[in-house]
């Protein structure tokens, strides 16, 4: 069956996964390298017609070596220089790497790029496209030669949660039960969706924040109805943050000591 | 779900950011050596994180934190577990003397293969002329069917002046590029199962064989030796070499007579077939420097007998080259281009087996 994760297990039993991505995002990458490829055979053109003002014959000469050079070496050059990346893949934030999950080597690179003769025929990719769509990790022609995949790698930064810090008096927590309960109702997509929208609140409109945290607050409180000594007063985003406290930290000793466990 | 995610990320981070740290070293500097001690705590970083990530893939919804560390385990476990041979700077002399040829023994059965189909294309090609000559406009390819070899000897002999002045290195550039696209295809089409890579020898055997016993029946075989020698000799093996890359992909796509997986197969080829498409890439941009400035000169300028003699030493070279550079050193037990032969880079078990018994 056709999927867009690729998993790998570890010799240690730990399975991490790559988001393989697909034949469009690929092709729109290909597309961007291509007009790359295109600025620099005109930026080359220009000063090979400079250097034709001395010697045609030169000139020429320059001229062949050159264009083959871009065209070939551009994939090479790039993926090789920037670690699996050219300028494409870069903008859309694809990344060759090993389909072992191993490192890529320059063969594998090299091996790829060449492939490309046969996964352009007929005409604009047919014949990797066709291959990349059927498949099952999303590899054209030159892909399972070098035994590489293309991924999807969205910008990964160390976790900060600093903005949940606790220490803060948290109403809902005087409700064990009803927490406990909220704890219980809420689903692992639900629960990120709140601890992302406070990790990102500061990237939003201050309506749009407002309005987001609003329907948030309602999302959860119709989940569990807190008494109202426990709510009343607190912004919807202090009650979200409430709420994200309460699901991501378990409380008391007793509760650390069996997680540690 | 629920973990103390704080407590958690608390905890893990110093490691991660370690861990994070040694990798965008050895990323960016990839001949560095680790000293034991350095091994040892980037393997043992590398085991946290793994063990961090199995932790929040079983008790947390937290899917920033998971992928964080799936990228990092990710990064860390391709340093760790790369067992292929990492060069440590690029030996263009070693490379040349000793990897290119030995590289082209160990698969000279792959070589002898091409040399066959080209072979039946030359007669296939030579005995259509023989039994059809109206068969020259098909099989000859470049403008040779247009005229009769006696017509090209005595245009070429009765020209006066040098008719590529002033365009010979363009000429020989456009040689080199086009011949190595021709090569790079050949290559390619190994993918084709090999199918497409024997077609292109094949067809390629069909115009020489059609176009040499064009010119032996006319009596111009001195020409035609002439003619092709100086570049013919190191091109077409050129030609057949990347033939050669492109059944070595085939044969590994095939798999016949092995249970390896595919992955594998093609893995174990891969370096080879790059020095193999590399070591013609050489051979066409010699081909195009002798094809244009002295292959297209013929008598009175240059005697026949010298451009044979030149085709001949370079021939004796290229077989001397392929057959016994390198071979020295490959008895001597010099690394080789092999994966399967490559030493183990970090061999993460040990240094397991090393802190367990410092424990």
């Amino acid at each position: 069956m056709r999927t867009s994760i690729l998993q790998i297990r570890t010799v240690e039993g730990v399975v991490f996964s790559q988001l393989l991505a697909g034949p469009v995002t690929r092709f729109l990458a290909w597309a961007v390298d291509l007009l790359c490829i295109g600025v620099a055979m005109m930026a080359f053109g220009w000063l090979t017609s400079l250097v034709g003002l001395l010697s045609w014959n030169i000139a020429g000469t320059v001229s062949a070596i050159g264009y083959f050079v871009i065209s070939i070496g551009y994939g090479i050059g790039c993926e090789w220089g920037w670690r699996g990346q050219t300028v494409g893949k870069k903008v859309l934030r694809l990344r060759v790497v090993d389909a072992e999950g191993m490192r890529l080597q320059f063969n594998q690179v090299v091996t790829r790029n060449l492939l490309r003769f046969v996964d352009s025929l007929p005409a604009t990719y047919l014949v990797g496209g066709l291959t990349c769509w059927l498949s099952p990790k999303c590899q054209r022609l030159g892909d399972i030669a070098a035994n590489t995949v293309v991924i999807r790698s969205p910008r990964v930064s160390e976790p900060d949660l600093d903005q949940l810090l606790a220490g803060k008096f948290n109403s809902l927590c005087q409700h064990p039960h009803l927490a406990a309960r909220l704890r219980q109702n809420t689903s692992p997509a639900e629960a990120a969706v709140a601890l992302q929208a406070l990790i990102r609140r500061d990237d939003f409109d201050p309506v749009d924040r407002v309005e987001l945290f609003a329907e948030l607050a309602a999302h959860f409180q119709a989940k569990v109805a807190f008494p109202p000594e426990a709510t009343d007063g607190i912004a919807d985003e202090q009650y979200l943050r409430n709420v994200v406290d309460v699901i991501y930290r378990a409380r008391g000793e007793k509760q650390r000591a069996l997680i540690a466990a | 779900m629920i973990i103390d995610l704080q407590r958690f990320v608390a905890a893990g981070q110093p490691h991660w950011s370690e861990l994070e740290k040694m990798l965008t070293h050895l990323e960016a500097e990839p001949n560095a050596t680790l000293s034991l001690e350095k091994l040892t705590r980037f393997h043992q970083l590398y085991e946290r994180a793994s063990a961090d990530l199995a932790r929040i893939t079983t008790f947390s919804s937290e899917p920033a934190t998971r992928r964080y560390l799936e990228h990092l385990v990710a990064r860390a476990y391709g340093e760790i577990h790369e067992t292929r041979e990492r060069r440590s700077r690029l030996q263009l002399l070693k490379w040349f003397f000793h990897t290119l040829p030995q590289t082209f023994r160990r698969h000279v059965r792959a070589f002898f293969l091409t040399v066959a189909i080209t072979l039946a294309g030359c007669a296939f090609g030579g005995m259509a002329l023989i039994f059809d000559p109206d068969s020259r406009h098909v099989t000859m390819a470049f403008g040779h069917d247009q005229m009769t070899p006696e017509e090209r000897v005595r245009q070429e002999e009765q020209s006066a002046g040098d008719r590529l002045d002033g365009q010979k290195s363009s000429f020989s550039a456009y040689l080199m590029t086009h011949n190595t696209k021709v090569s790079i295809f050949t290559l390619a089409l190994g993918m084709t199962w090999g199918v497409g890579t024997i077609i292109l020898l094949f067809y390629n055997g069909i115009i020489m064989g059609a176009i040499a016993v064009d010119y032996i029946m006319a009596g111009q075989t001195k020409f035609l030796l002439g003619w092709l020698m100086p570049h013919g000799v190191i091109e077409i093996p050129a030609i057949l070499i990347a033939g050669q890359a492109g059944l070595l992909l085939a044969h590994a796509l095939i798999g016949w007579g092995t249970r390896v997986p595919l992955s594998a197969r093609l893995r174990a080829v891969s370096a080879d077939v790059t020095t193999l498409i590399f070591g013609v890439a050489l051979m066409l941009v010699w081909a195009g420097f002798v094809e244009a400035f002295l292959s297209q000169y013929h008598e009175p300028i240059i005697p026949y007998s010298v451009k044979i003699a030149f085709g001949t030493v370079e021939l004796v070279l290229l077989v001397l080259f392929l057959a016994k550079s390198g071979t020295k050193a490959a008895a001597m037990g010099a690394p080789v281009s092999d994966p399967a032969r490559s030493e183990v880079v970090l061999d993460t078990s040990r240094i397991g087996d090393r802190r367990s018994a410092d424990a």
